[in-house]
């Protein structure tokens, strides 16, 4: 059976202006051992979707749709029984490692806190699985750090607790929002490396968010390229970066720096500026009756304004249909026709990302 | 010892210090002769004279404020006009009443602050919390003189449950007198409480918003408790800091309370010194009530190192 | 709260607001009106209606002097606001530009000028006016002055923290560096952006400023006779509470509901002039 199937997921905020929609029809289905992307620039609703996902949503917000976990729609499950889910079947890694953890409490303390509230393990079994967690995320001296508190641990060993936290009661699916973003490049790496093998070696699902088009690259079988909330590219991560094809996502690909782009020109301490999309992300409550991206849009034309594109089908060009890569269970020809954009002008797009 | 608490206890002594000189400085500097206003104006200026020699006011002020600071320190309390005994003396049966009514409402005040504010935070934005944030408002708005006066009406006068004021003294019993500190600890408390219950409210809300409570959520822990577990403690460090701060306004409450309830307390002995110009009494006493406050809050700082490991970090 | 109503409109759309408002407005109302009118005049006794009941005369009934006690409520109103006005422009004064100065000035002088005011905070307000009053007798100026005396640390802490965070601000820097000096920053771009916090804890402390004069002229050291004052009428009404508890009532509403009003006024403004603060009060 499916892990989790993911039904038109909308969330609507009730913010000062009225009624916004952060999250806008979010379908995507996940298999055991399977891992997904979301991309998209900040404000995208990549983290709207996790905790809607987790039933964690802010009290102002409301979630429509399905979440099916094994079939079960969680968005009907009463707190109680989602209380139960979280930490358990679906547990979550954070982006601010410096504040995700209560300041007040030991780090084993806080890893032993779902293991006896999950598992029902003693204080000694708690502490002792802690231990073992420590040391599977690579925690040196993980017997000494159990009675530290968070302020004792540097950035990166504080985001190994976090996912020692969350892989405590084994769960199925591990959603990691932006879990490097705070962390310096080097640590970033070490932290990405990490929870790809964990996933692999325990074959759990993994969403990982990030904006960071590199950060997807390495680590995710399939992509969701987000904006506006919605879905506006997604497939088998191969096929997105062999085939850009949604204008917001070569916009995303060409903002991304590149090695040696970076260097300083000696002479005129002017570093190349980076490409940027042009113009901002549009206003949550006043989002485009037609496509969201229409605004920073170079191809757009009032078709594009009447109605919100459909996600449709990527013809891949001719002869360049060995995506390769394919991850367990998904047969090659499956890549292909599961590479979707929702653009009305996609020939175009692809032409001019050709041509450039 | 951390140095957190090294450099609490220097403030805690420094700002003693301070105490002692304020008060001194406001005695001396401003216009008014304590023997001429013992004796009153019409007082014959030999008898003054005599007066001024015998309190020592002919001396260098300097030197009179270290004789009063090395008593001080020796436990050596200056010797009050009106009653010719020492200021000790005065204070052993009147701490009897003024420190267990401060304790009383101190604890009454903390605990209808921590359940008001936790009820309230927990009931955000519903008709709970819009309540007793009214009711608080409305409490903070009260005089505890007048929510005295109407407890005295209310409790004393149509009731009778309780006697409008007086003391009957510990030894004819405990509960007889404890009786009597209650409505007075209820007065100072309510002020206090409403306060404190306000700004419990916003702290745990403040903290339901950190992100480490996100977290203690997606471990799959109830609201109650994250509540409980996560933010009640967090909560605490600037709520108590605000206890702290408000020990001074307890302490001075007292003052008033005592008065509309005739306890023969601290508060009621100072403003008789002050009616009957007991200069002596009434610095003793400043410095006394000065002191309590600065050693609460050095607790409060002790009290912090507890709650908070970050604190106790640095050792040196 | 909409976010881009305008001004006027956020003000009238929030109930402590219009509340705080209303009853302050009352307050100063009543004041002013007293000085030409009352119904009765508040300190003219009348042996013999003396614990009269509510007539339509006396709408509060009289005194033990026969005295009316809605004019003396009204008079009453004059007191407090006087001692509002003057303690808490003190406090304004001395704690604004102490702030400033520390502000300004950063390192020694801001040093000295906040652990002076932690002193403050440490000291029981109270205890101050009592000693005032110990060695220059009581009075309504000495209550007063002690009261102020004891915003200025309330004003200058709030000012500093206000004004670093100004100091910070790129408009503020871009004025340095156009080589305008510290006192012309300070009265051309700093004070003009704290003054909204100002206005709001100035609500604040004169609601405390309230209490404290009618708590000093209840104990018999702030305001004397014949002046009227709610703290003194209630310290009198106590002495008949047997006789007639109403006394002991109607000041004692005064009180709370001035300081009520201007505790919601100021808690309303908060919101009103910063909407993006009022989502979590
Ligand atoms: N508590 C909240 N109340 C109201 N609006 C919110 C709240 N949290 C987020 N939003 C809005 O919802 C939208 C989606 O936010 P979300 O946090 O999902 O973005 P994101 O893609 O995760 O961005 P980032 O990369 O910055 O984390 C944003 O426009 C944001 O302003
Ligand atoms: S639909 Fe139109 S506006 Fe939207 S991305 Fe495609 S070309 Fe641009
Ligand atoms: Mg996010």
């Amino acid at each position: 059976m499916t892990l989790l199937s993911v039904e038109n997921l909308s969330v609507t905020l009730n913010t000062m202006g009225g009624p916004a929609r952060a999250v806008r029809d979010m379908t995507f289905t996940l298999e055991r051992g399977e891992t997904l992307g979301l991309v998209g620039e900040s404000g995208c609703g990549k983290s709207m979707t996790a905790l809607a996902l987790m039933g964690l949503l802010p009290e102002t917000a409301r979630a429509s749709g399905a979440v099916r976990l094994e079939g079960e729609n969680l968005l009907e499950y009463s707190e109680a029984a989602m209380c139960r889910v979280r930490g358990n079947r679906i547990a979550m890694v954070f982006q601010e490692p410096m504040t995700s953890l209560n300041p007040l409490h030991t780090v084993g303390h806080q890893i032993g806190e779902a293991l006896s509230l999950h598992r029902k393990l003693g204080r000694g079994e708690a502490q002792k699985e802690a231990l073992r967690l420590l040391e599977v995320v690579g925690i040196p001296d993980a017997g000494k750090r159990l009675g530290n508190y968070p302020h004792q641990l540097s950035g990166g060993q504080r985001q190994r607790v976090m996912i020692a936290m969350a892989l405590s009661c084994g769960p199925d699916l591990l959603i990691a929002d932006e879990p490097t973003t705070a962390l310096d490049v080097t640590i970033q790496k070490q932290i990405l490396d990490l929870i790809r093998n964990l996933v692999n070696d325990l074959g759990m699902a993994m969403i990982l968010i990030s904006h960071d088009l590199g950060v997807i690259a390495q680590s995710v079988d399939r992509v969701h390229v987000m904006y506006g909330g919605g879905t506006v590219e997604s497939g088998p991560t191969a096929a997105i970066f062999e085939h850009l094809s949604h204008p917001y996502t070569q916009g995303l690909f060409a903002a991304m720096p590149k090695l040696g782009q970076r260097a300083k020109r000696k002479d005129g301490a002017k570093r190349q500026r980076l490409n940027t999309i042009p113009g901002v992300v549009p206003e949550l409550a006043d989002l485009p009756a037609g496509c969201t991206f229409a605004e920073r849009c170079g191809l757009v034309t009032d078709e594009c304004r009447a109605a919100p594109p459909p996600l449709t089908s990527v013809a891949p060009p001719a002869g360049n249909a060995s995506s390769g890569n394919a991850s367990a269970g998904i047969a090659p020809a499956r890549i292909v026709e599961d590479h979707f954009a929702a653009c009305v002008h996609l020939d175009e797009a692809r032409a001019r990302l050709n041509s450039a | 010892m951390s140095l957190f608490l090294v450099k609490r206890f220097i403030t805690f002594l420094a700002t003693l210090f301070g105490a002692t000189i304020l008060t001194f400085l406001a005695l001396e500097i401003l216009p008014g002769d304590p023997a001429l206003v013992i004796l009153g104006v019409d007082a014959p200026d030999s008898a003054v004279e005599a007066l001024r020699l015998e309190m020592g006011l002919d001396r260098p002020a300097i030197e009179r404020y270290f004789d009063w600071i090395s008593g001080l320190l020796q436990g050596r309390f200056g010797t009050s006009y009106t009653y010719s005994v020492s200021v000790l003396e005065l204070l052993e049966a009147r701490l009897g009443i003024t420190i267990p009514l401060a304790l009383m409402a101190m604890v009454l005040s903390v605990v209808m602050a921590l359940s008001l504010g936790l009820y309230a935070a927990s009931q955000h934005n519903k008709r709970g919390d819009v309540t007793v944030m009214g009711v608080s408002q409305l409490g903070i708005s009260v005089p505890n003189f007048w929510l005295a006066l109407l407890l005295i009406l209310l409790f004393a006068v149509h009731l009778r449950w309780f006697s409008a004021g007086g003391f009957p003294g510990w030894e004819n019993g405990v509960w007889p007198a404890f009786k009597a500190l209650i409505l007075p600890s209820i007065a100072l408390a309510t002020v206090q409480g409403a306060i404190l219950a306000r700004f419990t409210r916003s702290a745990i809300l403040e903290t339901m918003r950190e992100d480490y409570v996100r977290t203690a959520r997606a471990k799959g822990l109830t609201r109650r408790a994250t509540l409980w577990k996560h933010v009640l403690r967090n909560a605490l460090i600037p709520v108590v800091t605000i206890m702290g701060l408000q020990f001074a306004n307890l302490l001075a409450g007292t003052i008033v309370v005592e008065n509309v309830f005739a306890l023969p307390g601290v508060g009621r002995l100072i403003l008789q010194s002050i009616s009957q110009r007991d200069v002596v009494v009434v610095r003793d006493l400043v410095v006394l009530l000065a002191a309590m406050v600065v050693i609460v809050n050095f607790f409060v700082d002790l009290l912090y190192a507890v709650i908070d490991p970050r604190l106790k970090a640095h050792d040196i | 709260m909409g976010a881009n109503l305008t001004f006027v409109q956020r003000c009238i759309r929030h109930r402590s607001f219009v509340a705080g408002g209303i009853l302050s407005g009352a307050l100063v109302g009543i004041a002013l009106l007293s000085v030409v009118w009352t119904p009765h005049n508040p300190i003219k006794m009348n042996i013999r209606g003396r614990f009269a009941d509510p007539t339509w005369n006396h709408l509060l009934g009289t005194d033990q002097f026969g005295r009316d006690i809605l004019s003396i409520i009204m008079s009453g109103a004059q007191n407090s606001i006087t001692v509002g006005v003057v303690a808490v422009g003190i406090g304004l004064f001395f704690g604004v530009s102490l702030g400033l100065l520390a502000s300004a000035r950063r390192g020694w002088w801001e040093e000295i000028i906040m652990r002076m005011s932690d002193f403050m905070f440490a000291f029981p307000a109270i205890l101050l006016a009592i000693m005032l009053v110990a060695t220059i007798g009581p009075g309504a100026v000495n209550a007063i002055v002690a009261i102020g005396i004891f915003s200025i640390p309330v004003f200058a802490r709030l000012t500093r923290g206000a004004a670093n965070a100004v100091w910070a601000r790129e408009f503020v820097l871009a004025a340095r560096a156009a080589g305008k000096g510290r006192f012309r920053i300070t009265v051309e771009h700093i004070l003009p952006n704290i003054v909204s916090v100002l206005v709001v804890q100035t609500t604040i402390q004169f609601a405390l400023a309230i209490l404290a004069e009618a708590a000093l002229s209840y104990l018999g050291i702030g305001s004397q006779p014949p002046t009227p004052s709610w703290g003194r009428m209630l310290s009198e009404a106590q002495t008949m509470i047997f006789l007639n508890p109403w006394l002991a009532v109607y000041p004692g509403l005064a009180i709370a509901m001035s300081v009520l009003g201007l505790n919601l006024l100021g808690d309303g403004l908060r919101d009103v002039i910063d909407p993006r603060l009022a989502r979590e009060r």
